[in-house]
């Protein structure tokens, strides 16, 4: 059924429990961003050491495709270097369709499979008005990081 | 239960499994809407008001026949109060830009409400901003009304236009516009009605409604997208500048100088709307057809299913009018724990269509302290098994969230 291929369980409770949710005592970076179209909101802070990221924080609101895509991103991101999270952001982009042609039929649990939880995102695919909030959080990480 | 299950043979769009709760944003059309428009451009279309032969008159008959017929629909006492424009976000920003640049100045008053939608409120911040005015809004009661007290409060003789929705598109709500106007004009305040969502679903009668501007658009009342309208009492209409100028509005023309022609032809810029104009003509043909009456008793007959219905489901809230009295066919709703957004796609996967976010209306949203909710609407060609659609639907969604 195609709303289970949509709202995976792991997606459900990245909703319900988010990862590093809040905010920093002394972000190094830190963006935000609206989806204007829906209202969802995100922003995202970065603390950095020398080139790698060490800390992350992601508050806002908004649908659980947003909401949960962004949490998985934290911890995709949390101990990777700009480069890492540029190689990272690139398939994300493409497993959305939003770069290339996209991979499909991703299987999370194939040797690697460097998106990890972020592949239960790629049932979003067949919902082209909500992959706008899946890539919303990449977005304002994007932001975050040419600040 | 009024039962106008007949009437969906005529609407393409609609049949089993299509469950379409948004016609609040825009209606479907029906066949004879359809083929009139067809018809005319078939058959007699030409640009109106300027040539002298056989085709262009009866187009201009067939555009003017139109302007009539809107002028009865809505009880106008003259046609020539009667502008078409391409929409109601178009009419009232003529309004704004028109009569409001001529008649607002520093230190005056606009007042609207909280409950605006964007387009009877955002002209009014820009007219404001230009020339000095300031902007207050009618509160809204705890049960979703306008606080008509408050208002009566606000009003003063420095408040010089009253900006008012006929009907809230996010809560149903139908304010005492008689009543606002009252009290406006005993401080001789214009009164302008975002009348969108009310004029496709009761009868409306302008001159008992004593607004002095209300604007509405085709495509919410089984008429095309591309033509509203903005009726005026002609004395507010005359305080009015044209918003736009260029051919068919003038009088005469020098290289530094025109004069306006007469209203409603001032206020008409450009080739006009032609064959939607003959759609709204059918759309209104077809609405009286089946008899404002019925149009309304059927949605509210609907309304008072789906408040009971949907009240039902666990985890749901409406924001909106308990009751059905001053309300019309419009269920805003929220469910705990699941996003809007992800109701309108689950919903979507059972064939119901429904409107999810913030919906033009976003100091609303603040107001009311949600950040989107899930809208059904309700028209003539909706039945009960939609609203069972949506229950259905909404339960769904409480099972995958995990909420029930």
């Amino acid at each position: 059924m195609a709303l289970e291929e949509l709202y995976r369980e792991v997606i459900l409770d990245h909703y319900r429990n988010p990862r590093n949710r809040g905010h920093l005592d002394a972000p190094d970076a830190s963006a935000e961003g609206v989806n204007p179209l829906c209202g969802d909101e995100v922003s995202v802070e970065l603390a950095f050491e020398g080139e790698k990221v060490v800390d992350v924080a992601v508050a806002g609101q908004g649908c659980s495709i947003s909401q949960s895509s962004a949490s998985m991103m934290t911890e995709a991101i949390k101990g990777k270097t700009r480069a890492e999270i540029a190689d990272l952001t690139a398939q994300f982009r493409s497993m959305m369709s939003l770069d290339g042609d996209g991979a499909v039929d991703l299987d999370p649990d194939r040797p690697g499979a460097v998106l990890g939880d972020l592949e239960a995102l790629q049932g979003v695919r067949k919902y082209p008005v909500r992959i706008k909030c899946a890539s919303l959080g990449w977005t304002v990480l994007a932001d975050a990081l040419t600040e | 239960m009024t039962n106008l299950a007949y009437l969906r043979a005529d609407f393409p769009i609609v049949s089993d499994g299509v469950h379409f709760l948004d016609s609040g944003a825009s209606s479907q059309k029906p066949i004879p809407v359809l083929e009139a428009m067809d018809r005319f451009a078939r058959t007699s279309y030409a640009n109106v008001h300027r040539g002298a032969y056989k085709l262009s008159i009866a187009a201009t008959e067939a555009y003017e026949a139109a302007r009539d017929r809107v002028a009865g629909f809505i009880g106008a006492k003259d046609s020539r109060e009667v502008i078409f424009v391409r929409g109601t976000t178009t009419a009232i920003n003529s309004v704004a830009f028109g009569w409001g640049l001529e008649n607002l100045g520093a230190g005056d008053r606009i007042i609207a409400t909280e409950m605006e939608h964007h387009a009877n409120l955002v002209p009014w911040q820009m007219v404001a901003r230009r020339v000095g005015a300031t902007l207050d809004h009618i509160p809204m009661t705890d049960d979703f009304r306008l606080d008509v007290e408050a208002f009566e409060s606000m009003m003063g003789p420095d408040v010089k236009i009253v900006a008012v929705t006929g009907m809230s598109n996010v809560l149903g709500t139908i304010p005492p516009v008689k009543r606002i106007s009252e009290i406006a004009h005993r401080h001789r305040a214009r009164v302008v009605v975002d009348a969108a969502q009310l004029v496709p679903h009761s009868r409306v009668d302008v001159v008992e409604t004593g607004a002095d501007f209300l604007a509405f658009s085709a495509h919410k009342m089984l008429g095309p997208t591309g033509i509203g309208v903005l009726w005026g009492r002609m004395e507010a209409l005359e305080e009015m500048e044209p918003f736009e100028g260029g051919g068919e509005m003038i009088s005469d023309v020098t290289l530094h100088t025109a004069t306006w022609a007469e209203i409603p032809h001032r206020f008409e810029a450009g080739t006009p709307p032609i064959i939607e104009a003959v759609g709204l003509h059918a759309a209104i043909d077809y609405l009286e057809d089946i008899g404002m009456d019925k149009v309304l008793q059927h949605d509210l007959d609907l309304t008072e299913i789906a408040l009971q219905r949907v009240g039902d489901v666990p985890g749901v809230t409406i924001y909106g009018p308990p009751g059905l009295e001053d309300r019309g066919g419009v269920v805003s709703m929220v469910m705990d724990g699941v996003h809007a957004h992800d109701l309108a796609t689950i919903l979507d996967e059972g064939g119901v269509s429904v409107r999810a976010g913030h919906h033009c209306a976003k100091p609303l949203m603040r107001r009311l302290g949600v950040a989107a909710t899930a809208r059904a609407s309700f028209y003539v060609y909706n039945t009960e098994e939609d609203i069972d659609a949506l229950v259905t639907g909404l339960r769904r969604a409480g099972e995958l969230f995990g909420m029930s």
